[in-house]
């Protein structure tokens, strides 16, 4: 039973408690650059989630071989290596998404969450508990992606699931002139910022 | 010339990198909050961008696609990005130590700095001439600098100012990031390449 709980808080820790993304503020740039749109987010964060378990699963076998001082760049090439994998697969499956995310599916390699979590957790826990603490950091930024690409659609496009039409799920009608500035750059700031509040404010409000 | 010139327009203000592009979003938030560490950044990451766009470029056309080895472009660049920082790191420590004490602090925060890596790849990508690549290069690291140095002069005055308390922190930075994003926003459509 007690055994069986550590990977339970491995697991549930990144998800709200130590959010990558609303507590820690980890890997912003794929949060603000691809989330116009629900079905790109939500793809993003798979992917990310993908390469961190890959990379949480490898590190953490590897932790008593890599050594200490050149521990960094293993990390990098490690991670570099599922990213390649993840973006060649992206281009066989889903040449859309693929498309759409453009350069920000390489840079994955540089998202400071995975080589943070790789860092800080996996280089130093047996690989059961750090794979679920990296599908757990997965999860919880990919609730984060979900989240804000849901605002950013439902406000800036008026749809949810677009943009592919056969797909998107008109909400207001013909009559509803969508917010523009939600779909452009600054709309990923403030939106995020908004969101930010009201997430201090919900984990205020319940002691979290 | 006219090219060139428009590339080094573009990327400092119609395509920002921080502010229209996403890219470097971390350090933008991390390092803005005092004016001095945001001018080292700037100046580290012009120096690096620029050094890592031209191996990156070399790299690029004389090994990898002359092999047809590209699907190995991530793991390349990333890896000669940080063995270039280190290098940057060792090399300004033995020959210029006032540059270092300025610079070396920043130096090992660029390895994860994805503004970096976005334009040697871009460079790649869009198929830029040598010489287009390293204007490139330049001219985003410029932009990079200019959000970054405007941001931390906003702060730098938010620090007096009262703040709700939930907005407090990175919430309040992310608005203010979203309003200077609005005034760059006056530039769009103005120059294409």
């Amino acid at each position: 039973m007690e055994q069986k709980n550590i990977y339970i808080q491995d697991l549930t820790r990144g998800i709200l408690k130590e959010n990558p993304v609303f507590v820690a503020l980890l890997g912003m740039c794929p949060v603000l650059g691809v989330t116009g749109f629900l079905f790109y987010g939500f793809g993003m964060g798979v992917a990310t989630t993908l390469v961190m378990i890959g990379g949480a699963l490898l590190v953490s076998t590897l932790r008593n071989y890599i050594p200490q001082q050149i521990r960094i760049p293993c990390f990098i090439v490690i991670i570099a290596t599922f990213v390649t994998l993840v973006d060649m697969s992206l281009l066989a499956y889903q040449p859309a998404l693929h498309e759409a995310l453009g350069v920000f599916v390489p840079l994955i390699v540089c998202n400071c969450l995975i080589l943070g979590r790789l860092e800080a957790f996996s280089s130093k826990r047996p690989v059961l508990r750090s794979v679920s603490d990296g599908v757990g950091a997965g999860l919880g930024f990919t609730l984060a992606l979900v989240l804000l690409a849901l605002v950013r659609e439902v406000f800036g496009q008026g749809t949810i699931l677009g943009p592919d039409p056969e797909s998107a799920i008109v909400l207001f009608g013909a009559n509803y002139e969508p917010i523009g500035v939600f779909a452009q750059p600054a709309g990923a700031f403030i939106a995020l910022g908004l969101l930010l509040a009201g997430v201090n404010l919900f984990m205020k409000r319940f002691n979290i | 010339m006219e090219t060139l010139l428009s590339i080094i327009f573009i990327y400092i203000f119609v395509d920002n990198f921080v502010l229209h592009r996403f890219f470097g979003i971390c350090p933008f938030l991390g390092v803005s909050r005092k004016m001095e560490t945001a001018v080292g950044m700037s100046m580290a990451v012009i120096f690096v961008m620029t050094m890592a766009t031209m191996v990156t470029w070399l790299l690029n056309s004389f090994v990898l696609v002359r092999y047809g080895l590209e699907y190995l472009q991530i793991v390349t660049f990333i890896l000669v990005i940080a063995s270039l920082v280190q290098l940057v790191e060792t090399v300004l420590r033995k020959i210029s130590p006032t540059l270092y004490q300025g610079l070396g602090i920043f130096l090992p925060l660029i390895t994860t700095n994805c503004a970096v890596f976005a334009v040697t790849l871009l460079a790649v990508r869009m198929e830029f001439s040598f010489v287009e690549a390293i204007v490139f290069a330049v001219a985003a690291s410029v932009g990079f600098s200019l959000a970054l140095v405007i941001m931390a002069g906003i702060r730098e005055r938010m620090e007096m100012a009262k703040i709700p308390d939930v907005l407090e922190g990175s919430a309040v930075t992310l608005i203010t990031a979203g309003i200077l994003s609005i005034a760059f926003l006056g530039f769009q459509g103005m120059l294409s390449l």
